[in-house]
């Protein structure tokens, strides 16, 4: 069952290369260089090095106590990778990359961002290994993601705000691929997730697996077995494929995927292409996407900047399909209703992105003990994959904290409501 | 012999290479975008290619980009990017479009072939697939005798240019730059050692794009490629000066095709 694409990157029907022809010999010097650092020692133990002295890895597993009673009892487990260096698990593919980006000998990155957690982790392994850096970014998310624009850019990174198409993620990565296919000789896209034309599904895959691989045996040394779930939020989906791969064999392990169901998938207001979408290409891949009637991306909805995307990674796809994972929508409402509890009752605060998987493994635990399981004998782990630093101000309007006066005192605010249309 | 391949044969005949002319379907409305590509073949092109707008152009400049999205903005459907290609084809020049995959994916590429075919039109250049992605889109083109055209860049190695001269038929699109599209102060010497590369793997004509936007840049390709697509200049002059803008910029690029040494 462990999965891997063919030789030409298809998980079955998904997947593949859809890009000009002119990337085509970079991919393949970049499928070659990763093939041949998954059995190099050398490259092996100095990632290793990076992960453990330099990203803080390995990310404990935080029993969730309290949060408990809201999963109807079921025990929950916290992979913790909101404690990683840079606040989230998109440092262990960034570190990875940035390391083959070393062997290529390319010595310029970009990147694409939407929570600016990938880019905020890119613009750190830059300065680490001195890369030029440019990430970018959509407008929108320039102005609901600040801090992260901030710390982008005191990290030596130029930030470059996409105007064009939705101002969102989608079109910051048309425009990182645009900058690609006219520099690729002497630069290097770090794709922040498992989307993209071969090899980066697979690639990125396999940097963020040593989340899932942790969290196994931290579970059997835990517990004394494995979980009965592993949740996790899904944007292009590399935080959910990073914990699932290591589960795909252990066929007792429920794979749960949340989407962003902003106002409701039935709504159509949404980011949930494995819930509601249509297989189609975006981005360099075959997988599920939102679009319309004509094969236009449609537009998406969600709180959450780094899950407002319409497509989906393909090996997400092929789960989908085969049934080994199951995937489901959180509204903007639910996944903000559990930021709040994990924030009350563990007092962790997560980021938005990562409310979903909360809201979603709530939501699991509860329907296991509805359909008759125990909830003592119940096991979730839940991919906290990021830290909710940078989603203060969006918790801070949505919950009503601070009062009118407040919010004009705040500095960030002011920043960018001068900003604003 | 395609209506593509009578062309490049007559053009060989006299000389010259052949003038491809673009223009997206829609934009700025559909009866100017139609009305603009018959202004073109009546001004000298001898191809053209009829953009099929896309939400996420990834190979396209901003000239080109904010025209698809216009297009789309007014309204631009599936069919009548279909609608335009049988008036255009209708002038009797060789008519292609030039789309983006997903679209078509969606249309399904058997039920798109079709009805492309119905149209009139002879083939089709799809940026953003490559042939090894393509079996059953060229099994519909080989059925309905559809020309598929595949590109070439700089980066290509010799097997790969090998693999598209092998694979397409009508011409070879050369995109002669690395980059996306958009008019350049200079076609680089790039594009001349790309044709060269190309015509030791294959005996299909190669046409070149990326750049071009005047009568003397036009002059300049000819002097080497059996072909020369220009795009985002006849966008602009579309834009910027209407029809007539797009009759004159045509008429002076078909003058420059003619007057290469
Ligand atoms: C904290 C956090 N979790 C999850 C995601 C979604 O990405 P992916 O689905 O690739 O894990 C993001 C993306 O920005 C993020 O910042």
């Amino acid at each position: 069952m462990s999965q891997s694409p063919d030789q030409a990157g298809h998980f079955g029907p998904y997947g593949g290369r859809f890009v000009p022809e002119a990337l085509i010999a970079a991919l393949d010097e970049l499928t070659a260089a990763h093939l041949a650092a998954k059995s190099d020692p050398v490259f092996l133990t100095e990632l290793d090095r990076l992960l453990t002295t330099y990203a803080g890895r390995p990310t404990p597993l935080t029993d969730a106590r309290r949060l408990s009673e809201h999963a109807g009892g079921a025990r929950i487990l916290l992979k913790r990778e909101d404690l990683a260096h840079t606040g989230s698990h998109k440092i262990n593919n960034v570190l990875g990359q940035a390391l083959l980006t070393k062997q290529m000998g390319k010595k310029r990155v970009i990147a694409e961002t939407g929570a600016g957690q990938h880019g905020v982790a890119t613009a750190t392994a830059c300065a680490l290994f001195g890369f030029e850096c440019t990430v970018y970014m959509g407008e929108e998310d320039t102005r609901r993601q600040a801090l992260n624009v901030a710390r982008m850019r005191l990290l030596g990174a130029e930030v470059v705000p996409v105007s064009s198409g939705t101002k969102t993620l989608k079109d910051a990565t048309n425009e990182a691929m645009r900058d690609w296919v006219t520099n690729v000789e002497t630069t290097h896209y770090v794709i922040g997730s498992v989307v993209g034309p071969h090899p980066f599904p697979m690639m990125v895959r396999d940097f963020q697996r040593v989340i899932g691989v942790e969290a196994r045996q931290q579970c059997l040394d835990l517990v004394g077995r494995l979980p009965d779930a592993v949740v996790a939020c899904v944007g292009g989906g590399s935080n959910a494929m990073g914990l699932f791969h290591p589960f795909l064999d252990d066929t007792s392990v429920a794979l749960v995927g949340c989407e962003a169901g902003g106002d409701g998938v039935e709504t159509g207001r949404h980011a949930a292409p494995l819930t509601a979408g249509e297989p189609g290409v975006l981005h360099g891949a075959r997988s599920y996407l939102m679009q319309d009637e004509d094969g236009q991306t449609a537009l998406t909805t969600s709180i959450s900047a780094g899950l407002d995307y319409p497509g989906v990674g393909p090996e997400h796809a092929l789960l989908r399909d085969s049934g080994r994972a199951t995937y489901t929508g959180i509204t903007d409402g639910w996944a903000m209703q559990a930021l709040e509890k994990v924030a009350k009752t563990e007092g962790i605060l997560i980021a938005i992105e990562t409310a979903h998987a909360f809201a979603g493994a709530c939501d699991w635990g509860r329907a296991q003990v509805a359909a008759g399981r125990a909830a003592e004998d119940l096991v979730m782990i839940v991919n906290t994959s990021g830290r909710g630093d940078k989603d203060v101000d969006t918790a801070a309007r949505w919950f009503g904290l601070v009062t009118g006066e407040e919010l004009a005192e705040s500095e960030l605010v002011r920043a960018h409501e001068g900003e604003q249309p | 012999m395609s209506q593509l391949d009578e062309l490049f044969a007559r053009c060989r005949a006299e000389g010259r290479a052949a003038l491809v002319g673009y223009l997206p379907a829609g934009f700025p409305s559909y009866d100017l975008s139609v009305e603009a590509m018959v202004a073109m073949v009546e001004a000298g092109v001898d191809a053209v290619e009829v953009g099929m707008p896309y939400s996420d152009p990834l190979m396209e400049g901003p000239v080109i980009q904010a025209a698809h999205q216009a297009s789309l903005d007014a309204g631009t459907r599936q069919a009548d990017v279909l609608r335009a290609v049988e008036a255009v084809a209708a002038t009797g020049a060789p008519t292609l479009v030039m789309g983006y995959w997903n679209p078509v994916h969606r249309y399904g590429f058997r039920r798109w072939a079709q009805a492309l075919k119905d149209a009139g039109g002879v083939g089709a250049i799809t940026p953003d697939l490559i042939p090894e992605e393509a079996p059953e889109w060229l099994e519909a083109c080989r059925e309905l005798d559809l020309d598929p055209v595949f590109l070439v860049a700089p980066s290509s190695t010799d097997e790969r240019i090998a693999v598209v001269g092998r694979t397409n038929r009508g011409f070879v699109y050369a995109a002669a730059v690395m980059g996306v599209t958009g008019a350049r102060a200079e076609i680089g010497a790039g594009a001349r050692q790309l044709v060269d590369r190309v015509r030791v793997q294959t005996d299909l004509p190669v046409a070149v794009g990326l750049g071009v936007s005047t009568g003397a840049q036009a002059a300049q390709v000819a002097s080497f490629a059996d072909g020369v697509v220009v795009g985002s200049a006849l966008v602009s002059a579309l834009e910027h000066d209407g029809v007539e803008g797009v009759r004159k910029l045509a008429a002076e690029l078909a003058e420059g095709v003619r007057s290469a040494g």
